[in-house]
């Protein structure tokens, strides 16, 4: 993405609000919506246009837990770490993912492609453990189906990126 | 016959759609079409919230036959419209001791309950203003134009309703001081911030019903007298929100809100604001200052927020739950509703039953309903029948209650005698495969990560409550642990800030009282009697009872488990993670737990 796109990207975000302090959260979940995380000079784009400091964005940045500030993976892997879904194994499927991938939750693959997170309870408890890739939901998943799930993912990854290469001349 | 009165509810609460009822509802609308019955004449299909029993969703309900189905896929729905007007589809019925039943009363789940703040949740589509109306939706706020403020409190008063958020306090006392405020602009705030791991009741009601709450933040308005609304609603609901503001916008469309509520010369505007996904927010000054744009930390209440709440102006905070009884109360009539529930807490409670129980879901029962109903008679009982240990009711500020106190009403005040609390409505069940050190270690953690830090309590307390509970699950549990435990839970309790911190020891202090023996086991024997806690536990296959089906070596992620079919086999301890898959696999008892001793 070039950067005036980016900076207009941006812009539209936080000027959809009021310049009024309480949009703050709800301007930064926007930016998180469409970057997947919030960029430093988003950040200091909103702090200008709200007329507050930085450093107040960045507390609250850094306190909700629905913002972050490092760009996540391609593919986002919610483990839920809801007590029904604690107690019917959801760090099980954390352990699994860790020895396929390599990361732990809150972490994010080298090559860029999976982020892992716990998230709290989903309020899909009946479906106990649950587990969502890119909002697809994995219902009573048990640890074996995981490593056929994520190579599920790189193989689909893998053809786009073929298909690209060898369809795209320019 | 099918004369166009005939209706397919499918429901669509969250649960449901994670199981494909979307693709349920698109595959009966096909089929309708395809034999000509959508459009005018014929049978229409409602995506309806949450019906309650989302361990065996997608359910589909048809009216008026009232035939209930459950776990429908797409592939049935050409034998469900064939049974519209013709035999019953066997296989999706309710089944019990061999018999099959047809009726959602047939199903005890359904039959003991009692619903009002539900009573349209499953039911109605909850997009349709129409839906809502029709059963008697904004009648009550009707009644309520008719009255004055005070009259509005006397008979929230008059229904002894309380807030049902957990903390319990009376909901009339609460607006009667917000109204007594002589401060302007006032507001009214709807608490959408349900944090409590492994609970659903807010979220199902705000997706299945959103106009109720609307109709009880209108009527709670013109009590104190406000003119501006804000729901909170957790980041993690989306469809709830979705609903919600469908609803909003339909509101104002059809005059309820906006700058005259139903044709008078009230106002009410009301927007919402998503949460960010912290849990201390779900304290009222804490998400207070979340709304207005600051870091979601609470503050000492000296002041309380009914005089100088949000932006230092007289709030009303109300929980979902509680705002969606009111219009019940004044459809019914205050007194009417306060004959439901026990001596000190009326009316009803929405509770989302979860864990090692067998039917999951969402569940409505008059106040002082005992556990024992709730989790055997309600609930059908433990998964596979296993014994039963224990529950965990409140949330990460509740306590864990054993069986000896499954008799117990639960309301406001019972449980509190014990240091646990009803809470907002969650309850986990536990079965013998649950240890209980390390489901206290498990709320620990989770409060660990959203304390806010304000204060020392409950930051430090809460992060050496984590060390000392992960030392004794991993076997580096000292003699007196146990005791240290309890002195830290004790000064957290007096010296908090906010209920976030004074509630925290809660699942500590009441595993402790009522499962001693397992925290002794953890730390001097370094055995996790449950069969959960990795470091402690070594899994084996008693070759006897092995039949040799190969189930526990196809589950094993780590492939530790050898054995020829129908022999018995064996686990390598070398490569056993000690996950336990192999123990939920077995169907005949036959993997045991040992002790390890740690390296």
């Amino acid at each position: 993405m070039n950067d005036a796109n980016h900076a207009s990207k941006i812009a539209r975000i936080i000027e959809a609000y009021p310049a009024d302090r309480r949009f703050a959260l709800a301007a930064m979940q926007d930016m998180q919506h469409e970057f997947n995380y919030i960029p430093a000079e988003g950040l200091s784009a909103l702090a200008a246009y709200l007329g507050c400091t930085t450093a107040h964005l960045y507390s609250m940045a850094t306190f909700y837990k629905a913002l972050s500030l490092n760009p996540k993976g391609e593919h986002i892997i919610k483990i839920c770490n809801g007590t029904a879904c604690h107690l019917r194994g959801s760090v099980n499927l954390a352990t699994e993912i860790k020895r396929v991938l390599g990361i732990e939750p809150g972490q994010t693959s080298a090559d860029g492609e999976f982020s892992v997170e716990y998230v709290n309870c989903l309020g899909s408890c009946a479906l106990a453990p649950v587990m969502v890739v890119d909002g697809m939901y994995y219902n009573k998943l048990k640890v074996d189906q995981i490593s056929g799930i994520i190579d599920r993912y790189k193989q689909e990854d893998a053809a786009r990126k073929d298909a690209k290469d060898g369809g795209d001349d320019d | 016959m099918i004369n166009g009165t005939d209706k397919i509810l499918v429901c669509c609460g969250t649960s449901c759609i994670a199981n494909g009822a979307l693709d349920v509802a698109d595959a009966l609308e096909k089929e309708l079409a395809e034999r000509g019955l959508s459009g005018d004449v014929s049978v229409s299909v409602t995506r309806t919230g949450c019906s309650g029993e989302c361990e065996q969703g997608p359910i589909v309900r048809l009216m008026p036959r009232d035939l209930m189905y459950y776990r429908v896929g797409a592939r049935d729905a050409k034998a469900i419209v064939d049974s519209i007007d013709g035999t019953p589809v066997k296989k999706l019925l309710y089944r019990h001791d061999g018999q099959f039943f047809e009726h959602m009363s047939d199903n005890p789940f359904y039959a003991l309950q009692h619903k009002v703040v539900l009573k349209d949740v499953g039911v109605i589509d909850p997009l349709s203003l129409d839906d809502y109306r029709a059963r008697g939706g904004y009648e009550g706020l009707k009644r309520a134009l008719t009255m004055t403020p005070d009259e509005i409190i006397s008979e929230v008063e008059k229904s002894g309703l309380r807030g049902k958020g957990g903390a319990g306090f009376p909901t009339g006392r609460k607006w009667r001081s917000a109204a007594g405020y002589d401060e302007w602009p006032k507001y009214i705030v709807c608490n959408g911030d349900e944090g409590d791991p492994g609970a659903f009741m807010d979220g199902s009601t705000m997706e299945g019903c959103p106009h109720a709450v609307i109709e009880g933040m209108i009527i709670g308005a013109l009590a104190i007298g406000a003119e501006e609304g804000i729901l909170y609603i957790r980041d993690e609901y989306a469809l709830a929100r979705d609903h919600i503001q469908h609803a909003i916008d339909d509101a104002y469309e059809a005059g309820i809100l906006g700058d005259s509520v139903m044709g008078t010369s009230h106002k009410l505007h009301l927007s919402i604001v998503r949460g960010g996904g912290a849990f201390v927010c779900g304290e009222s000054t804490a998400l207070m200052a979340s709304i207005a744009g600051r870091v979601g930390e609470p503050r000492a209440k000296y002041i309380r927020s009914v005089q100088r709440g949000l932006f230092d102006k007289p709030t009303v905070l109300n929980n979902v739950e509680t705002l969606a009884s009111i219009p019940a109360i004044f459809r019914l009539g205050g007194d009417e509703y306060a004959k439901l529930g026990t001596g000190k807490s009326k009316g009803t409670k929405v509770f989302a039953m979860v864990g090692k129980v067998k039917h999951t879901g969402l569940v409505e029962v008059p106040m002082g309903t005992t556990l024992r109903t709730l989790i055997y008679d309600i609930g059908g009982g433990i998964m596979d029948d296993r014994p039963f240990k224990a529950i965990q009711t409140g949330g990460p500020s509740g306590g864990c209650i054993p069986e000896s106190l499954l008799d117990l009403p639960v309301d406001f005040d019972a449980l509190t005698e014990y240091g646990a609390m009803m809470g907002s409505g969650g309850m986990i069940v536990m079965d013998d495969r649950s240890c209980m050190v390390e489901v206290a270690r498990y709320y620990v953690d989770f409060l660990c990560e959203e304390s806010c830090g304000k204060c020392t309590p409950c930051r430090e307390g809460l992060r050496q409550m984590r060390a000392i509970l992960t030392d004794i699950c991993e076997g580096r549990g000292r003699e007196g642990d146990i005791e240290l435990l309890e002195r830290i839970g004790r000064t957290m309790q007096d010296a908090s800030l906010c209920a976030l911190g004074r509630t925290a020891p809660n699942p500590v202090l009441t595993t402790i009282r009522f499962f001693r023996d397992e925290y002794e086991a953890h730390i001097s024997r370094k055995e996790c009697p449950a069969g959960v806690c990795p470091d402690l536990t070594r899994f084996a296959i008693d070759a006897q009872a092995c039949t040799g089906c190969g189930m526990c070596s196809r589950v094993c992620p780590a492939d530790a488990i050898a054995g020829e079919l129908k022999a018995a086999h064996a686990i390598d301890p070398d490569k056993c993670i000690a996950c336990g898959s192999c123990r939920e696999a077995c169907r005949f008892d036959a993997v045991e737990t040992t002790r390890r001793m740690p390296a």
